[in-house]
């Protein structure tokens, strides 16, 4: 665990306290029976928000508490812990930073507060295809009139249905396979012309399809450079991809010490399954692997508070890590549970199926380790 | 809570660094001291640096100063070793005795003994070898055998250790030997001897790499004085274990082996002046730079890993949990990073001797072989991987 200050213990301590009163996996697993589609319940955002959680990255000016990544980071940590549904990591990190970062006056002054409050939920509109790749971008924005004229497709864009407001990532020019030409912009759910549908996937979360038919937008719409929107576009998925590094993280320590309790108790040939060594020392791997992955997590949380020029290297390594831990232990939670871990009615599967979603959200585990190994000159 | 940061602190800075421009001979900068004082004398500035640290007491800074050691906080140890980094001074005093032995003493040896063999050590005048494993005691070390039969007012000592690194070199041994053979764990007791003592034969082993850091020391009616056991008879168990968490501490800690075999140049050079690059730039070959880069990410993670425990326990919240992986992390990186470098240099890598090769090339062929020790000493990985399950995850012994 990271050095913390005296206000950042109390914020993951009361957020600890708050997951396992308020957030539990039960709530999931109801949520999905019900037929949720916004993938979280709404009274629960409500509360997250009232107690500052959706502001901890927006200015005290904009109506946030400017706290810090690495605050919202522990936050996150200990919602993935129990799978605690909530659109926090992209609306209240990545967009919320976005904006904060590149947003002019006015941008700042109706976007953020309106974050900050829980009242509106953003979302990132950027793939095209189910693998991750922003350069890919291909849905057209041209001139038309005082603004833009947005036609195309966005696929998987996670917390999509729940979303009032996307930031979507267009092309104004050069080709697909290019981060030059394209622009940021952020444009409400309910402009004519945008349609959006669920899509179920296994995790139980909200995914939606957008198809921009014509949707038209002022200039004021653009959000950073029109035109030179791939510097804040990378950016916003890196802390979007750190975001989601720190939920992974909550989930893998959890899934751990789920599947270890589990070692301790179950009970064959006259003995607990947790003393045999073949299951001993691979207990000891995945403790290993968390400590690691805390160390790049929290480096990466840390190097967004500080600017840092390697933001990109570090939340590469921080997505990759996270990823390939947490699809070991996802795996070795079902493998080490037995039969009880294939049932519905363990929480064994709902790790399982989150995990997979994670890694592939923002780029999979092996798509990071070849960005990264690009960035150190591999 | 005092630190680096505090007004006292400040003041021993100065007074530190006053200190280390009087006495630091410059000619040293950079020079490891203690690495060849463990192998034979050192003269001129070597021997004076060496002297200046040992009366001073600073080359084991915290150690009481009753028995000659600095009797600094480790607020001010710290201090010390920045003002010392800032001018390239190296510590001049280690060995066994300072890493191991010297703070299991001071914690269970008698008064005579510590007033007896604390000074030599904090002086780097007595270097110390370590009596532990034998040929059928490595894993299971409570399964050793060497027999301490009391002779009144001697232990006659009778058996065979194995793996005792720089015994050829050592002065004395601190050695675990049995005292009863009725209980495993409680029949085993710490001893001291000197190595010149009679029926004390060295031979040194040579390994894969060609190096010999390691000897098989026999002992045939070797007679040790009673006042040479260390706590009470039978009780060496315990005093043995406290020496192997000392042992672990240092090479684990951040300036331990572990992150130096973990650290040294990124492979990417290498790979590309040997295998060459693609239209990108990339690696040629795709399979070995996609495993080029998970080793890579994995150093560093190890690397950030040792930062935030060192930051973990110098905030005061007692060492990390993270420390009990860094043996096993640090030694496997370690060892990953050296068979890649051979497999990127093909036979160039695999150099022995003589013309054709690098003198760089052929250190890292012996470094390669030599390495696969890390895996083993100290606690093998697999008996590492007990000791995480047991003492940390709370996992139960097979019954």
């Amino acid at each position: 665990m990271a050095v913390l200050t005296e206000e950042q213990t109390m914020l993951r301590d009361a957020a600890k306290a708050w997951v396992q009163e308020k957030a539990p996996v039960a709530a999931l697993r109801k949520a999905r029976d019900s037929g949720n589609l916004l993938g979280y319940a709404p009274e629960a955002f409500r509360e997250m928000a009232e107690m500052g959680w959706a502001g901890v990255v927006i200015p005290e000016a904009h109506g946030g508490s400017e706290f810090g990544y690495l605050s919202l980071g522990l936050v996150l940590e200990e919602l993935g812990r129990t799978l605690a549904a909530s659109p926090l990591a992209v609306s209240a990190m990545a967009v919320a930073s976005a904006i904060a970062t590149a947003g002019t006056e006015a941008q700042k002054s109706t976007g953020l507060p309106a974050l900050a409050s829980g009242e509106t939920i953003a979302a990132l509109a950027v793939d095209e295809t189910s693998r991750h790749d922003p350069a890919r971008t291909a849905l057209k924005a041209e001139a038309a009139g005082d603004g833009y004229r947005l036609t195309g497709e966005k696929v998987f864009v996670a917390e999509g249905m729940a979303a009032g407001l996307y930031l979507v990532a267009a092309r104004t020019s050069g080709a697909p396979g290019e981060m030059a030409g394209i622009t940021l912009f952020l444009v409400p759910a309910d402009a004519a012309g945008l349609s959006r549908a669920p899509r179920h996937t296994a995790d139980s979360r909200d995914y939606a399809a957008l198809t921009f038919d014509g949707v038209t937008v002022g200039k004021d719409a653009v959000l950073g450079a029109a035109d030179g929107g791939g510097d804040l576009l990378e950016r916003t998925l890196d802390i979007a991809r750190i975001a989601l590094s720190a939920e992974m993280l909550g989930m893998a320590v959890q899934a751990f010490e789920t599947t270890l309790d589990y070692l301790k108790t179950r009970v064959q040939f006259g003995q607990t399954i947790g003393s045999f060594q073949a299951l001993q020392h691979r207990a000891a791997k995945m403790f290993s692997e968390l400590e690691l992955t805390r160390s790049c997590v929290e480096a990466a949380l840390s190097a967004i508070d500080q600017n840092a020029d390697d933001l990109p290297q570090q939340a590469a390594l921080a997505k990759a890590v996270a990823g390939d831990t947490l699809n070991l232990v996802s795996r070795e939670m079902v493998q080490m549970h037995g039969g009880i871990g294939m049932t519905d009615a363990h929480d064994a599967g709902l790790y399982l199926k989150r995990a997979r979603a994670l890694e592939a959200l923002f780029g999979t585990t092996a798509w990071h380790r070849d960005r990264w190994g690009r960035m150190q000159g591999y | 809570m005092a630190d680096f940061g505090g007004a006292d602190s400040e003041a021993f800075r100065a007074e530190a660094r006053d200190w280390l421009a009087a006495n630091f001979p410059p000619s040293l900068a950079g020079v490891d001291v203690a690495m060849a004082a463990a192998t034979g004398p050192v003269e001129g500035d070597a021997l004076l640096w060496k002297q200046r640290m040992g009366d001073k007491g600073w080359g084991v800074p915290t150690w009481p100063t009753e028995y000659g050691g600095g009797g600094l906080s480790p607020a001010q140890a710290r201090v010390l070793q920045q003002e010392m980094n800032r001018i390239g001074a190296r510590n001049p005093i280690g060995g066994m005795g300072v890493m191991m032995f010297g703070p299991t003493l001071l914690e269970y040896g008698s008064e005579e003994q510590k007033q007896r063999h604390i000074p030599p050590i904090v002086r780097g005048e007595i270097r110390w070898c370590q009596g532990y494993s034998e040929p059928g005691a490595g894993s299971d070390l409570a399964a050793l055998q060497t027999r301490a039969e009391d002779k009144g007012d001697h232990f006659l000592v009778n058996g065979q250790k194995v793996w005792t690194s720089g015994a050829q070199y050592a002065d004395w041994c601190f050695c675990l030997v049995r005292t009863d053979t009725r209980h495993k764990h409680e029949g085993i007791s710490f001893v001291l001897f000197d190595m010149k003592t009679p029926g004390v034969e060295v031979r040194p082993i040579k390994l894969i790499s060609g190096n010999s850091p390691f000897c098989e020391t026999f002992l045939t009616d070797v007679k040790v004085p009673k006042e040479n056991l260390v706590g009470p008879l039978n009780g060496g168990w315990t005093i043995g274990k406290r020496l192997l968490q000392h042992e672990r501490n240092s090479l684990s800690g951040g300036g331990g082996s572990a992150g130096r075999f973990a650290a040294g140049t990124p492979l990417d050079k290498l790979a590309k002046d040997h295998i060459g690059v693609d239209g990108e730039g990339r690696i040629a070959d795709p399979d070995l730079r996609a495993r080029l880069i998970r080793h890579q990410m994995e150093a560093r993670a190890f690397m950030l890993t040792l930062m935030r425990a060192q930051a973990e326990s110098k905030s005061g919240q007692g060492p990390s949990a993270a420390t009990s992986i860094m043996k096993n992390v640090g030694s496997k990186v370690g060892q990953e990073r050296a068979e890649l470098a051979i497999e990127i240099m093909g036979l160039q890598g695999l150099g022995w001797e003589g013309e054709g090769f690098s003198d760089k090339e052929l250190e890292q062929t012996r470094n390669w072989l030599g390495g696969k020790a890390t895996t083993i000493y100290g606690g093998s990985a697999e008996i590492q991987n007990n000791i995480i399950a047991k003492r940390i995850l709370g996992l139960l012994d097979h019954q």
